[in-house]
Order: structure tokens, then sequence, then C-alpha cells
């Protein structure tokens, strides 16, 4: 996989914006084949990460920069076997080993973001950035459980051509 | 500087009980007027506290944040808070936070009120 992004959006970090995030990433899922649910869960993981950048990183400032890139991951055949989506931003660090879920058992408003990027994601990895911000790299996979109906085994589509970047492929 | 974007939120006595529909998506930005909707009607304590999230078409964190406070809250007033409505995506959320097992979960709001 090429180091340059497919496609890589700098937002500010204004609530405003995170629709238009959730729907780039939930476009883009669509398209490599992800199945609906697996699409909306890919996007959920994504707000889920930016609305705790701008709540806990960047303390709710609306100015803050975050960068969103998103890569194809190669599958079989040279079709897409999933979707590398990474976020980073120049707001404060913190200990990666101090991000986690909190417990489930204890029901109580909050901290359930992180729980559920770990559970919808086949990867997540927080680092911290060379001199300032944070990284988040998030990886969800194409399986049987989270591919589109229409994808074949091999990840090519029903229009024939076999191709994992056939652009007929869920029209 | 554009303003965010608000939710719509109806409130209905029904007699048997009180019935909020929130309509749209409860993200970051709807969670707090949705907060403060569902805090007005629990003061009043009533009897049943059903949310319709029929027309909600996109719930996170936020969102369920806001209702484990109403769930809590509904405790302390001996109410009894009913969800109702949730398609599959938002039902998705709730299972993943395992929060399903947590609220008394109906299928529309005639259940609810008949509960």
């Amino acid at each position: 996989m090429s180091d340059r992004p497919h496609i890589r959006i700098e937002m500010v970090s204004n609530p405003l914006y995170l629709s238009g995030a959730r729907e780039l990433v939930g476009s883009v899922a669509r398209r490599l084949g992800f199945s609906e649910l697996a699409c909306g869960q890919i996007a959920l993981a994504v707000d889920e990460a930016l609305c705790n950048i701008i709540r806990h990183g960047y303390d709710r400032r609306p100015d803050g920069p975050i960068w969103l890139s998103l890569w194809p991951v190669p599958g079989d055949n040279g079709s897409a076997g999933g979707l590398k989506i990474v976020l980073e931003d120049e707001a404060k660090q913190i200990d990666p080993s101090a991000i986690r879920g909190r417990d489930l058992d204890d029901v109580k408003p909050g901290g359930l973001g992180v729980h559920i990027i770990r559970e919808v994601m086949d990867e997540a990895r927080y680092e911290k950035r060379d001199g300032h911000g944070m990284k988040l790299t998030m990886v969800k996979k194409i399986g049987p459980d989270s591919s589109a109906p229409g994808r074949t085994a091999a990840g090519g589509s029903d229009c024939g051509c076999g191709g994992g970047s056939c652009l007929d492929k869920q029209e | 500087m554009p303003e965010p974007s608000s939710i719509n939120i109806r409130v209905e006595d029904r007699g048997n009980g009180t019935v909020v529909t929130p309509e749209g998506e409860i993200g970051y930005e709807e969670a707090p007027p949705f907060r403060n909707a569902l805090r007005r009607v629990s003061e009043q304590r009533p009897k049943r506290l059903i949310v319709d999230l029929a027309r909600v078409e996109y719930m996170n964190t936020p969102g369920l944040a806001t209702l484990v406070e109403a769930l809590q809250m509904a405790k302390k007033n001996s109410t009894r808070l009913i969800l109702c409505g949730l398609n599959d995506k938002v039902r998705a959320i709730f299972e993943i936070a395992r929060l399903h097992k947590v609220f008394e979960i109906k299928g529309t709001v005639d259940e609810s009120l008949a509960a």
C-alpha cells in the first residue's frame, strides 16, 4: 500500500462538521464493498473518535485542526480487503496506554466512545505524534460479516468485471 | 461562524405516560437539548416516560449517555422509562454498549403505554 492516502481532508474541531466526515467515510466504505451495517459501524467509530478529539483533546475549542486520511487495504486479487482510517490532531497529548474504554458493567453516562471504537474496528491504535498531537489508526477488514451482499468471495462485483476497484460496485 | 443544528423534540402527555419523540440525529450537538427536554419531563415525575426513537436516524455515545442519565433520574423519581421504535442502526449501538439489557425496550408507543 502506498503511503499516500487516497483521501485526506483537513477539518476544524467544530461539531458542525461531524456529520460530513461521517458521510464521507460511510460512502467510501460502501464503495469498497462493506455491508450497510458495517458502513454504519465504521462511520460511528470515526464519529466517536472525532467527538473525543473535540471534547477531550481540544477541550471543545472549535478551531483546532484535524486531518482525516483514508486508504483501501489490499485484499485478494487486487480487490479492496478493508479500509484504513487515520485521524491526526494537534490537541494535547496523552499516554496511549491510558486510553481505555470503561467497564460496561458499570452503567453510567460517558466513557463509551473508546469501547465502541475498539468493538467495531478490527484495529485501533493510539500514538503520540512527533512534537504535538495524537494519531489514531483504525482498520476494518471486509469479512463474511461485514461485506455487502453483492460482493463475491474474491471481492469482485456483480457487474462481471471482477475488479475490486470497479466503480459499478454497489450501484 | 455557522450555528450548530438543533433537534426537534415533541413532548406529549398520553394519560398513561409522557411520550418524548426526538426527530433527526442525536449526536454531539443534539445531546444537550435532548438532555434538557428529558430532564424537564422527568422533573414532573410521570408514571411512565416513553422515549420514541422511531424518527431518530442516528445516535452516538453522547445520545446514549443522555438516555443513561434519564434512566438514573427516572429510577430516583420512581418513573418507568421505556424506549421504543429503535431502528437497526440505533439498536446496534445499544447492543455494542451492552445497554439493550439495561433499558426496557418495546416496539411501539402503544406497546409501551400498555406495558
